[in-house]
C-alpha cells in the first residue's frame, strides 16, 4: 500500500492547482455575488481537457484514472465550490452513465462531445416528491411507436439550464411481486436540450454554490427517439444508484477541497492577525483547533483517494464512496464553520471567502445522497 | 589571442533613424571613466547609413575617437550586417573593452558578436569597474590587474554578481539605459573620426525587412515605466489625481495606483499595483497617500527607489520606503512639480 | 516541418536562491519551473504544429532533474524530448551553454529553432543568438508574432519604439518573448502520456563539432568574481519637514540617485 502519489499525479495536481489559482480563484467571489454561471471558465476547462478526465481517449476524453479526476474537483473546489460541482455533475453524473451503459452510437453521439467539453451534461433524478425516496418517481415515459413520451418534472438539477445533454429517469412500468406489492420500473433516458416539450422552470436561489445553475426541468409530452433509452428498460434505478456511487466520490472531492481551502486560508490568517500584541496563531486554543481541523482534513483526503482508487480497481465501490462522501462532507461543514469562527468578525465578511466556503459546504451533506442515506448504505453493508 | 594586443575602451554608439540613443552617450560617459582608469582612450563605434554627422555629438560628450561604419546595408538595424560591422571593427582595432547598450538592439547584437569573436559577454550590468581578478588574491593563482569587473543582478534580482572575463578579449558588457551617466557636454570638442567599411555582401544570414511599424504613443503600461507616481486613498478624490499627473508629466513618469483607488472607481484596474494588480519594478516609485498594506507592497517592493509621502508617520509604507516624507501631499506634490520644472529647464 | 525548441528548467526565483562554494548556482536545491519566455516559445511552436502539422522536439541542458520540464512540454503537446546532461557541462556561462546546445542540435533535423528571449535566472538573453551564430543561421530576436510562408518565416520583431516585420529563410532561429502568447495548459491525459514517452538523453560524447575547451566551467570566458544575496529592502530614511524643505529633500535625493 503506497501512500505516495506518483510523479504523474503530482504533476496533474500542479496543473489543476495552477489552473484553479489563475483562472478560477479571481472570479470566485463575483460568481457567488452575481450568481452568474461561469461559462468562460467552463470553456477554458474544456480546452484543457478537464471535462472528460476519466473518459477513455477513444471517446474524446483524457483517459485518466478516477483519482486524477477527483484531484481536479478537489483543487477547483479549494478556490470555488461552484466550479468544482460543475465538473463533478457533468463528469460523474452524465459522462459516466453514458460511458458505462451507453450503446456505441450513444457514446459517439453524446459522450464524445461531452468529454471534449463541447457539450455540458446533467443528471435528472430528483423530483418534488422524490428526494431520498428516489423510488417515489412520478415522471413517466411511455413508448409510442418510435418515440418515448416524457411527462413530469425534476427539481434541484445541477447544471440545469446550462447543460446540453441530460440523463433523465422516468417510470416506464409497474410490477407486482409475489406478495402483491407493486414496484415501479424506472428507466434512464438521454434527453437533449431544445427537444420540444422540454422546458425549464424556476432557477433556484441557493445558500451556496450560487454560481451553479440549479433549475427545475419540465417535461410536457416531450418526445425523444427510441434510441435514447439508456441501458436496459426497467433497469434505470440500478443505473441511477451506480451512477450516484461515482458521483459521491466527486462530491466527496468537492467537500474535501472546500475544507482544504478554508483551512489554508485560516492558517494564513492566524499568522497575520494580531491581537494582544501577538499573532492569534500563537494562542494554544487556535493551534489546537487547527490541529484538529488538519487531522480531519487529512483523514477525509485519504478516504476520498481510497474511494477513487476503489472505483479504478473494483466493480462495486458503494461503501467506499459512501464513507468518503459522508466523512468529507461533515468535515467540510465543521472545518469551514470553524474557519469562519477563527477569522472572527472578518470571517463574516464576504470578501474574506471563508463564509462562502461555509455556505458552499452545507450542500455537500445533502445532495447526491444525504448523510443519512450514506449512513443507510454503510450500515446496510455492515449488517448484511 | 594575445591579451596584450588589446587596448582601448570601445562603445557601440546606438543610433535609430539617425538619432543617437541616450544609451550611446551614457556609454561614452562611462567608457571615458574606464579609459581614464586604464590610461587609454574611449572610442565610439557608429554604425548606420548617412550617420557621419553624429560623430560630432559623440565627440562633445567625451569620445576621443569615433569609428564610423557607414553603408546603405546598415540603414535600418538588422542583426547580420551590424554583427559583421562590429566584429570587423573588433578584429581590426582590437579593443580590450567593448560596451553595448542593453536595449532591444544591443541584447540581440551583443551576443551574436561575442559568439562570433569568441569572448565573454556579461549582460545588463549595473556597475563597471577596473580592478583585480581574483578580487582577493588566491595563493597559487595569478592575480590579474586592470580587469573589467562587471556587476549585475541575477536570479530575478535576488543576487548581485560580479563577473570578469580574464582570458578573452574584448571584455564585453551590455548596460541598461539609465544606469550610467553621460559626461557633461563640451561644446565644440572634436573626436578623431576614422571611417571603416569592411564591405557588406548580403548572405543567407541577412533577413529582409518587409515593414517598419513605429509605435503609436499609447497609454503607457505601468510595468514598462521607469518612474511611477502612484496614488492611494490619501489622494482624496479622482480630481485630485491631477497633482500626481502633473508630477508624472514633468518627470516623464506614469501614474499608477493602489487597490483602494480602483475599488473607489477613481482609476481603472490596469493601473493597480499590488498583489491583485500588477507587480512593478521601476527605478523610482513614488507612493503618495498610500498606506502600504502588505498586498500593495508585494507589488512594488522591488522598485529601486521608493519615495513615500504620507501624513501618517506610522503608515507601514515607511517600513519599505528608501526616503519617507511625513507630510501633506497636497502641499508637497504641487510644490515638487513646480520646483522640478525649474530644475529640468536648467539642464 | 520540424521545429526544435530550447527550454530551460529554472529556479522559481520567488523562492530564494542557493549557491555552491565556487559561486555557481546550486540548482538541485531549489523549486523549479519552465522558464516563462521558453514556455511562450514552446507555445508558439505548438501553434505552428497545430496549423502546419509540424513536429516539435524540445531540448534542454541541465541536471537529470531537468527531465521534468521536458515531460511538462510533452504534456503540453511536444512530440519528443532531449535531455543534454553531463557533469563536464556544469557551471557553463552563455558561451559554453550555447556551444553545448548547438552541439546537441547538430544531431537533429530542423527548419526552425525557437528559444526564449531570456531565462529568469541568468537574465542574459544571450544563449539564443549565440546558438544561431554557432550554427551559422539567421536569428530574429524578440519575436512578437510568427508566421510561416513557404520556406521562410515572417516575424514581427519588437524594438523599444517600433517593430519590424522581417522575412528570413529557414533554417533560422527565433527568440520568443513571454508576451508573445498565452501558453496552453498541459492536459491531464497529456501528463500521463508524457511520462510514458521516451526521453533521449545525451552526454558530452553526443555533442557534434564541439571542443572540450568550450564546455562547462572551464570553457566559460566569463567567470564569477563575487556573488552575494541582494539585501532585501528595509526601511530607509524618514523625515518630518515642512513642505518646502520636503520638496528640497526629494529633489536632492533624485539628483543623488541620478533620476534627474
Amino acid at each position: 500500500m503506497d501512500f505516495m502519489l506518483s510523479k504523474q499525479h503530482e504533476m496533474a495536481r500542479t496543473l489543476f492547482k495552477e489552473f484553479a489559482e489563475k483562472e478560477v480563484k479571481p472570479l470566485a467571489q463575483e460568481v457567488d455575488e452575481t450568481e452568474v454561471f461561469p461559462r468562460g471558465t467552463v470553456e477554458k476547462m474544456a480546452k484543457a481537457g478537464f471535462l472528460g478526465i476519466p473518459v477513455p481517449k477513444e471517446y474524446g476524453g483524457q483517459g485518466c484514472d478516477p483519482l486524477t479526476y477527483a484531484m481536479c474537483v478537489e483543487e477547483l473546489s479549494k478556490v470555488c465550490g461552484t466550479t468544482g460541482v460543475i465538473v463533478s455533475a457533468h463528469t460523474s453524473l452524465c459522462c459516466d452513465p453514458i460511458m458505462t451503459y451507453g450503446t456505441e452510437e450513444q457514446k459517439q453521439k453524446y459522450l464524445v462531445p461531452l468529454a471534449k467539453g463541447e457539450k455540458l451534461g446533467a443528471f435528472g433524478l430528483t423530483e418534488p416528491g422524490a428526494g431520498t425516496d428516489a423510488q417515489g418517481q412520478q415522471t413517466k415515459a411511455v413508448l409510442e411507436g418510435d418515440e418515448w413520451v416524457l411527462n413530469g418534472s425534476k427539481i434541484f438539477i445541477t447544471n440545469g439550464k446550462e447543460a446540453d445533454v441530460y440523463v433523465i429517469f422516468a417510470v416506464t412500468g409497474v410490477v407486482t411481486d409475489k406478495k402483491g406489492r407493486s414496484k415501479k420500473l424506472i428507466s434512464a433516458f438521454i434527453v437533449e436540450k431544445g427537444t420540444p416539450g422540454f422546458t425549464f422552470g424556476t432557477k433556484e436561489k441557493k445558500m451556496g454554490i450560487r454560481g451553479s445553475s440549479t433549475y427545475e426541468l419540465i417535461f410536457t409530452d416531450c418526445r425523444i427517439p427510441k434510441e435514447n433509452l439508456l441501458g436496459q428498460e426497467g433497469k434505470g434505478f440500478g443505473i441511477a444508484m451506480h451512477t450516484l456511487d461515482g458521483g459521491r466520490i466527486g462530491i466527496a472531492a468537492q467537500a474535501l477541497g472546500l475544507a482544504e481551502g478554508a483551512l489554508d486560508r485560516t492558517v494564513e490568517y492566524v499568522k497575520e492577525r494580531k491581537q494582544f500584541g501577538r499573532a492569534i496563531g500563537a494562542f494554544q486554543n487556535t493551534q489546537f483547533q487547527l490541529a484538529d481541523m488538519a487531522t480531519k482534513v487529512q483523514a477525509a483526503q485519504l478516504l476520498v483517494y481510497k474511494a477513487a482508487m476503489a472505483k479504478a480497481t473494483q466493480k462495486v465501490y458503494s461503501i467506499e464512496a459512501a464513507t468518503a462522501k459522508l466523512y468529507a462532507a461533515e468535515v467540510a461543514m465543521e472545518v469551514t464553520t470553524k474557519a469562519v469562527q477563527l477569522h472572527g468578525g472578518y470571517g463574516y465578511i464576504r470578501e474574506y471567502d471563508v463564509e462562502r466556503m461555509m455556505r458552499d459546504a452545507k450542500i455537500t451533506e445533502i445532495y447526491e445522497g444525504t448523510s443519512e442515506v450514506q449512513r443507510m448504505v454503510i450500515s446496510g453493508a455492515l449488517l448484511k | 589571442m594575445n591579451i596584450q594586443d588589446y587596448k582601448g575602451v570601445f562603445v557601440f554608439a546606438q543610433q535609430v533613424d539617425n538619432e543617437l540613443s541616450g544609451i550611446a552617450l551614457e556609454l561614452v560617459g562611462k567608457g571615458k571613466d574606464l579609459a581614464k582608469d586604464l590610461g587609454t582612450e574611449v572610442t565610439a563605434v557608429l554604425v548606420g547609413s548617412g550617420v557621419k554627422a553624429l560623430a560630432d555629438t559623440l565627440g562633445e560628450y567625451g569620445a576621443d575617437k569615433v569609428i564610423v561604419v557607414d553603408d546603405p546595408e546598415l540603414a535600418e538595424y538588422r542583426t547580420e550586417p551590424y554583427a559583421h560591422a562590429l566584429s570587423s571593427v573588433i578584429n581590426e582595432f582590437k579593443p580590450e573593452i567593448f560596451l553595448v547598450g542593453a536595449t532591444a538592439i544591443g541584447r540581440d547584437l551583443g551576443p551574436r558578436v561575442s559568439a562570433r569573436i569568441h569572448t565573454g559577454l556579461t549582460a545588463d550590468c549595473t556597475q563597471l569597474d577596473i580592478g583585480d581578478f581574483p578580487i582577493n588574491p588566491i595563493p597559487g593563482k595569478e592575480q590579474l590587474h586592470n580587469q573589467l569587473l562587471m556587476t549585475r543582478p541575477a536570479f530575478g534580482g535576488n543576487t548581485i554578481a560580479t563577473i570578469a572575463c580574464p582570458e578573452f578579449r574584448p571584455q564585453m558588457a551590455t548596460v541598461r539605459p539609465g544606469v550610467m551617466q553621460k559626461a557633461p557636454r563640451e561644446e565644440g570638442r572634436k573626436a578623431e573620426v576614422i571611417e571603416f567599411n569592411p564591405g557588406f555582401t548580403p548572405n543567407d544570414k541577412y533577413v529582409e525587412i518587409l515593414k517598419v511599424v513605429k509605435a503609436v504613443s499609447d497609454v503607457a503600461d505601468i510595468m514598462d515605466a521607469k518612474i511611477l507616481v502612484s496614488g492611494g486613498r490619501g489622494v482624496g478624490s479622482p480630481e485630485n489625481f491631477k497633482i500626481l499627473e502633473d508630477l508624472a508629466e514633468v518627470l516623464g513618469a506614469t501614474v499608477s495606483c493602489s487597490r483602494a483607488v480602483v475599488d473607489a472607481g477613481w482609476k481603472p484596474k490596469d493601473l493597480q499595483v499590488g498583489q491583485t494588480g500588477k507587480t512593478v519594478r521601476p527605478n523610482v516609485y513614488f507612493a503618495i497617500g498610500i498606506s502600504g498594506a502588505i498586498q500593495h507592497v508585494a507589488g512594488m517592493e522591488e522598485s529601486d527607489i521608493i519615495i513615500a509621502i504620507n501624513k501618517d508617520e506610522t503608515a507601514p509604507i515607511f517600513e519599505v520606503a528608501d526616503f519617507g516624507i511625513v507630510g501633506d501631499l497636497n502641499k508637497i506634490v504641487p510644490a515638487l512639480t513646480e520646483k522640478l520644472k525649474v530644475e529640468m529647464a536648467n539642464k | 516541418m520540424k521545429i526544435v525548441v530550447c527550454i530551460k528548467q529554472v529556479p522559481d526565483t520567488k523562492g530564494g536562491v542557493k549557491f555552491n562554494p565556487d559561486g555557481t548556482l546550486d540548482r538541485g536545491a531549489m523549486l523549479t519551473i519552465m522558464n516563462p519566455d521558453d514556455k511562450a516559445g514552446l507555445e508558439a511552436a505548438l501553434r505552428l504544429k497545430d496549423k502546419y502539422d509540424a513536429e516539435v522536439t524540445v531540448v534542454t541542458m541541465g541536471l537529470p532533474k531537468a527531465e521534468e520540464v521536458l515531460r511538462e512540454a510533452i504534456a503540453m503537446g511536444a512530440d519528443k524530448g532531449v535531455l543534454v546532461t553531463d557533469r563536464v557541462l556544469g557551471g557553463a556561462d552563455t558561451w559554453a551553454t550555447s556551444q553545448t546546445l548547438a552541439g546537441a542540435i547538430r544531431n537533429l533535423e530542423y527548419d526552425l529553432i525557437i528559444t526564449g528571449r531570456q531565462a529568469i535566472d541568468g537574465d542574459t538573453a544571450q544563449v539564443g543568438p549565440q546558438i544561431s551564430e554557432h550554427l551559422g543561421i539567421p536569428v530574429i530576436s524578440y519575436a512578437q508574432k510568427i508566421e510561416i510562408e513557404g520556406d521562410s518565416v515572417i516575424v514581427e520583431r519588437q524594438f523599444d519604439d517600433r517593430y519590424h516585420v522581417l522575412k528570413a529563410k529557414m533554417p533560422c532561429l527565433i527568440t520568443a518573448l513571454a508576451e508573445l502568447n498565452e501558453p496552453r495548459y498541459m492536459t491531464p491525459g497529456g501528463i500521463f502520456d508524457a511520462y510514458n514517452a521516451e526521453i533521449t538523453v545525451w552526454g558530452r560524447a553526443n555533442l557534434v563539432n564541439v571542443e572540450d575547451s568550450n564546455l562547462g566551467l572551464k570553457g566559460s570566458p566569463t567567470q564569477i568574481a563575487k556573488a552575494s544575496d541582494k539585501v532585501r529592502k528595509g526601511a530607509g530614511e524618514k523625515v518630518n519637514l515642512d513642505a518646502a524643505e520636503s520638496v528640497d529633500y526629494i529633489i536632492d535625493k533624485l539628483k543623488v540617485k541620478h533620476v534627474i
